[in-house]
């Protein structure tokens, strides 16, 4: 390699770069950010308005969470969680998650749709008053 | 460039020793923060716990055309039901004396033998075939004694299906929702592609409150207890009473004791 090929180098890195970046730059702007609904009779009715965690681990870890929960209820039989401030929850997606967050179209599938995640949790659990479509 | 076999030596063993420096610097930022309390094993009711649970089924008391028990179970568990046999989801069921029992059977054996329709389920052997062919570990069985499936593991392979000798376990076909009348939204349905069977009501039994199929029994023909404990009903029943089990000779080990 006696001549350098610079230029077409260069403009091969930047083609490249360039199509790397294409999702972040082309779609910037064009979607905003899912309104999440906490508008249930069950969080109503709470005193503390707080999640089982915090907001900011339920948003980033909710489903490491749930992970765990499903291998300690039903391979371990443990069944109670006790969450860092001391209270105790059932582990249980349908009867612990959903019976505050009973709109989950609202809650759930806003988010899921929004990054694309398709959990297949809800193959099986049940959504109280949901009709399979 | 050139280089030695000598330097390509000392870099390769360089390069090898690197792979010895998580064990001794973890930066901040590649820590596990997330730990999960495991939680306690069960919830504020006592559950009823044993060291090794079975069943055992008097026929005696068991009435032919009665089908509480099957209907109890389906219902609490959201089994379906579909008009094509082939699609059958089954966890308890009635099967012939003839069936249950063939190597009992004989051709001058009574008219009430020959026509004793026997309730079967899942035999919760001491040493399951199922669990031994599970490639997931989808199915495995608990220390006392309830094999148990997994169904978030399930890839539907039916390798338990031909493992099982007593036809205990059923794969959904398809989709079972539709073929559930009334879905009993505290127990999870299962989905296409993934096998199920008995569980011993194992979630009735953290609660503190017995198996469903027991419980619906009014002619009390199902008694459900710990075998490892002398003196609970079961073990007065087998102390008194002859009883057979299905296979016994295939080494399973099955824990539902006929008692006739």
């Amino acid at each position: 390699m006696k001549q350098h090929k610079w230029g077409l180098i260069i403009l091969g890195l930047a083609i490249f770069a360039i199509a790397v970046t294409f999702p972040f730059w082309y779609g910037k702007g064009k979607s905003t950010p899912p309104v999440l609904s906490l508008e249930t009779p069950e969080i109503a009715g709470l005193a503390r308005k707080e999640c089982i965690e915090d907001k900011a681990f339920m948003r980033a870890d909710h489903m490491k969470l749930l992970k765990a929960w499903r291998d300690e209820a039903v391979r371990e039989g443990k069944r109670v969680y006790t969450a860092r401030d001391g209270r105790t929850f059932e582990k249980s997606l349908t009867g612990s998650c959903l019976r505050c967050h009973s709109n989950k179209e609202q809650f759930c599938d806003r988010c899921h749709t929004y990054v694309g995640a398709a959990p297949s949790c809800f193959d099986c659990h049940i959504v109280p008053g949901e009709v399979k479509k | 460039m050139t280089s030695s076999r000598r330097d390509f030596l000392k870099i390769a063993g360089a390069s090898a020793l690197t792979l010895l420096a998580p064990s001794i610097f973890v930066p901040t930022w590649a820590e596990d923060a997330m730990v999960i309390p495991p939680g306690r094993a069960y919830g504020p009711t006592p559950a009823l716990s044993a060291r090794r649970w079975a069943m055992a089924v008097d026929l005696a008391r068991c009435t032919t055309d009665c089908t509480d028990c099957i209907a109890a179970c389906h219902a609490v568990h959201n089994v379906p039901n579909f008009s094509n046999s082939k699609d059958d989801v089954k966890w308890i069921w009635t099967e012939p004396f003839t069936a249950v029992f063939p190597a009992e059977n004989h051709p001058y054996s009574g008219q009430a033998l020959q026509k004793l329709k026997v309730p079967v389920l899942c035999n919760h052997c001491d040493n399951p075939p199922c669990v031994r062919v599970c490639p997931t570990g989808a199915t495995f069985a608990r220390p006392d004694g309830i094999v148990m499936m997994d169904y978030h593991r399930c890839i539907g392979c039916r390798l338990c299906m031909a493992a099982c000798p007593y036809g205990a376990r059923s794969m959904n076909y398809r989709d079972p929702r539709p073929g559930i009348s009334a879905i009993n939204p505290n127990f999870p349905t299962r989905a296409k592609g993934v096998v199920e069977k008995c569980n011993f009501c194992e979630e009735r039994l953290a609660k503190g409150i017995p198996p469903a199929c027991v419980a619906a029994c009014r002619q009390k023909a199902l008694v459900f207890g710990d075998v490892e404990d002398p003196r609970s009903d079961i073990r007065l029943l087998l102390e008194k009473r002859f009883s057979l089990r299905r296979r016994a000779h295939l080494g399973t080990g099955p824990q539902i004791y006929y008692l006739l």
